[in-house]
């Protein structure tokens, strides 16, 4: 019977994975928010296709887990060249659940567009979410994630004309590190509005907020995490141990006695 | 059995799937527990210069007027719209100035939309007078009212407005700054330079966009967007607070969204009331709603009541950008005694103050006053301990420690064997 649960898990996990996995050509996301409270939630590998105005600055945001490696691609169609007024770069800041700036650990996340250009285009890796990291450092960590498309230098002519940006957003999975840990709540903000308290009130009783920023589903694992390589190394080097234990004890009782 | 199997196997695959709630769920499906309808209010100009003929080949009023019954047609059921005109009624020039600067009028009022009557009011504009819009802003605000929701009004013009003062830019930071979550959006309908220069300050100053349209398209797909957008985020709308001086009098904060102001300079307190065993997560967002010199930086610390720092949060920047954000993770790491909560209900919460400051500066002649926005948000969750070792091993120097002592273990015990067996003959 304990085969019944296991095989619903994944089934479960699937369907609730929403939409973009029930259809093959996942559908194109169409909007984009205008600041972090407001940004549009991508699931990894949907495209988004947006009309916008020069001067915009768009906001996304996706939901990570331990061990994966969000990677960015963004595509800017920048307005006709004549009537542009001089070069132009467009900036892609990826920030944490906290808004903490996220590096990039392969770019470009800046890039110029000269005059002449038809297009622009930006690309950001970032690092390996951890499983868990000291709370005094800002390593990323399983939660939201806000993507920012800005224009960070133009013409003050140029704002307002019309551009079409393209983003993909891709996750790859990996071992997180470190191994064995794990963060109690993802970093995922609160999106609820604030409620003050009078200063010598108890605070509520369930103290998380009610709504917060996407989620990362949490990824299947049986009892022992399988998937783990640690449980082959050790289980080998038991293995190990027991035949060369059998081994040097019987080297003990070899008749010509040479050890 | 089999059948039994998978006949459980299906009840639970239901069961969770009901349960199990979908990856990462949007946003604005959060039901905020608030019932109010998106409100938004377009604000269009009928002055005289709308009669350009330079959109595709139409007037700008023709070119407004059908994006305007576009957007009419394809307005979401829930969404509440109004529609305002200004410079309707008197001529420019003919009209004395007195009058044609307080001409603005509300043509649909907010509300459900009856779709005939307000095409037919569309129909009957025409271009006509005085460009007042810091007026019309103003009245605009007053049209959609206040609520805990955000309100957006979407200015539709060509031509700066010819009434100041009031300046409109000043206007819509005054709106902004009072706290009636209101963004407006703007639309030129030229790419005169100042009309762009007032439009973007207008959109900057309350975090709405900027937009010059050239095309009918354009036009009608930008409005539509901006509608669409209103009807989508709402919702996320944050709770005013006001900071203070000094920690000891600051607002007690519960997880959630603020929103302030704070000026140049200027620190602003908050307290927040971490137990043992929660970690204290707090994020900022200061907006550039105005303009300021290049090089600009937000520093977010928490500080324990006694003065002590405990955590910082910083970033900085230079150039152009809307917001400047940083945020920070304090965990209460006091053991959680099982002696507490003590009976009379006091908690053994203790308060941590955060204190925003930043490093702003302004050319002389820009307002310092009100100050920028600052949205700050709040969160206790259950903090993480540090891992332990990993239990298991792994890698080459793993399999030659385990097989080396797998054969020292082996040879000794034959040899005890051996020396047991040799005792036993002698």
């Amino acid at each position: 019977m304990r085969a019944a649960p296991l095989a619903a898990l994944p089934a479960a996990f699937l369907l609730s994975a929403g939409p973009a996995a029930a259809d093959a050509p996942s559908p194109t996301i169409g909007t984009a928010g205008t600041s972090f409270l407001t940004a549009t939630t991508v699931e990894p590998d949907r495209p988004v296709r947006v009309s916008a105005s020069t001067g915009d600055h768009l906001y996304w945001s996706f939901a990570a887990a331990a061990g994966q490696t969000g990677r960015i691609t963004v595509t800017v169609a920048l307005p006709p060249p004549t009537n542009r007024h001089g070069a132009a770069t467009y900036t892609a800041d990826i920030f944490d659940g906290l808004r903490r700036r996220q590096a990039c650990t392969a770019g470009p996340q800046n890039a110029t567009a000269n005059t002449g250009a038809t297009s622009v285009k930006l690309r950001c890796t970032l690092r390996q979410v951890r499983a868990w990291a000291e709370p005094w450092s800002d390593d990323p960590l399983p939660g939201t994630y806000y993507l920012r498309l800005s224009a960070s230098d133009l013409p003050e002519q140029d704002l307002g004309l019309p551009i079409r940006v393209d983003v993909r957003i891709t996750t790859k999975d990996g071992a997180a590190q470190p191994a064995g840990a794990k963060l109690e709540a993802p970093l995922s903000p609160a999106v609820n509005p604030g409620a003050t308290l009078a200063p010598d009130a108890a605070p509520p009783a369930s103290p998380s907020a009610v709504s917060s920023a996407p989620k990362p589903a949490d990824r299947v694992k049986g009892w022992f995490s399988w998937p783990s390589s640690r449980w082959w190394w050790t289980l080998g080097g038991g293995v190990l141990a027991a035949v060369a234990a059998v081994a040097g004890y019987s080297l003990t009782r070899r008749p010509h006695h040479w050890l | 059995m089999i059948t039994k199997r998978c006949l459980a196997g299906g009840v639970l695959l239901v069961i969770l799937a009901v349960l199990a709630p979908p990856g990462a769920p949007p946003v604005s499906a959060d039901d905020g527990g608030s019932t109010e309808p998106p409100k938004v209010e377009l604000v269009l100009d009928v002055s005289g210069s709308m009669r350009a003929r330079d959109i595709d080949g139409n007037s700008r009023m023709a070119a407004a007027q059908q994006a305007l019954n576009e957007v009419v047609d394809a307005l979401p059921a829930e969404t509440q719209l109004g529609i305002r005109v200004l410079g309707s009624q008197y001529r420019f020039p003919g009209s004395p100035k007195t009058v044609g600067c307080r001409d603005t009028r509300q043509l649909a009022p907010v509300g459900p939309m009856n779709k005939v009557e307000a095409k037919t009011a569309i129909a009957t504009l025409r271009p006509t007078g005085w460009t007042p819009i810091g007026l019309a802003l103003r009245a605009a605000a007053r049209d959609l009212g206040t609520g805990e929701t955000t309100r957006r009004i979407v200015l539709i013009t060509d031509g700066e407005d010819t009434c100041s003062p009031p300046d409109p830019c000043d206007v819509a930071r005054e709106l902004a700054a009072q706290g009636t979550h209101l963004v407006v959006d703007t639309l030129g309908l030229t790419l005169d330079d100042k009309v762009r220069r007032q439009l973007t300050c207008i959109a900057d100053a309350t975090g709405g966009t900027y937009t010059a349209v050239q095309h009918q398209q354009e036009l009608t797909g930008r409005l539509n967007q901006l509608v669409q957008r209103a009807g989508a985020t709402y919702k996320q709308t944050p709770r005013q607070v006001a900071g203070a001086a000094q920690c000891a009098n600051a607002p007690v904060l519960t997880p959630g969204v603020y929103t302030d102001r704070e000026r140049f300079s200027e620190h602003r307190w908050y307290r927040v009331q971490v137990a043992p065993g929660q970690e204290l997560r707090a994020s900022i967002s200061i907006a550039l709603d105005r303009q300021l010199n290049p090089d600009h930086g937000v520093l977010l610390r928490a500080v324990s009541p006694g003065g002590q720092e405990l955590v910082r949060g910083t970033d900085a920047g230079s150039g152009r950008t809307d917001v400047l954000s940083t945020g920070l993770r304090w965990p209460d790491q006091r053991p959680e005694t099982d002696a507490s909560p003590a009976p009379d209900g006091e908690s053994a919460a203790k308060p941590v103050c955060l204190v925003v400051s930043n490093s702003f500066s302004a050319p002389a002649h820009v307002r310092t006053a009100p100050g920028m926005p600052l949205e700050l948000t709040v969160d206790l969750v259950p903090s993480s301990d540090a891992p332990g070792g990993p239990d298991l091993g792994r890698g080459w120097l793993l399999l030659v420690v385990l097989t080396g002592t797998g054969l020292g273990a082996g040879l000794v015990i034959g040899w005890l064997a051996r020396w047991r067996a040799a005792g036993r003959e002698n």
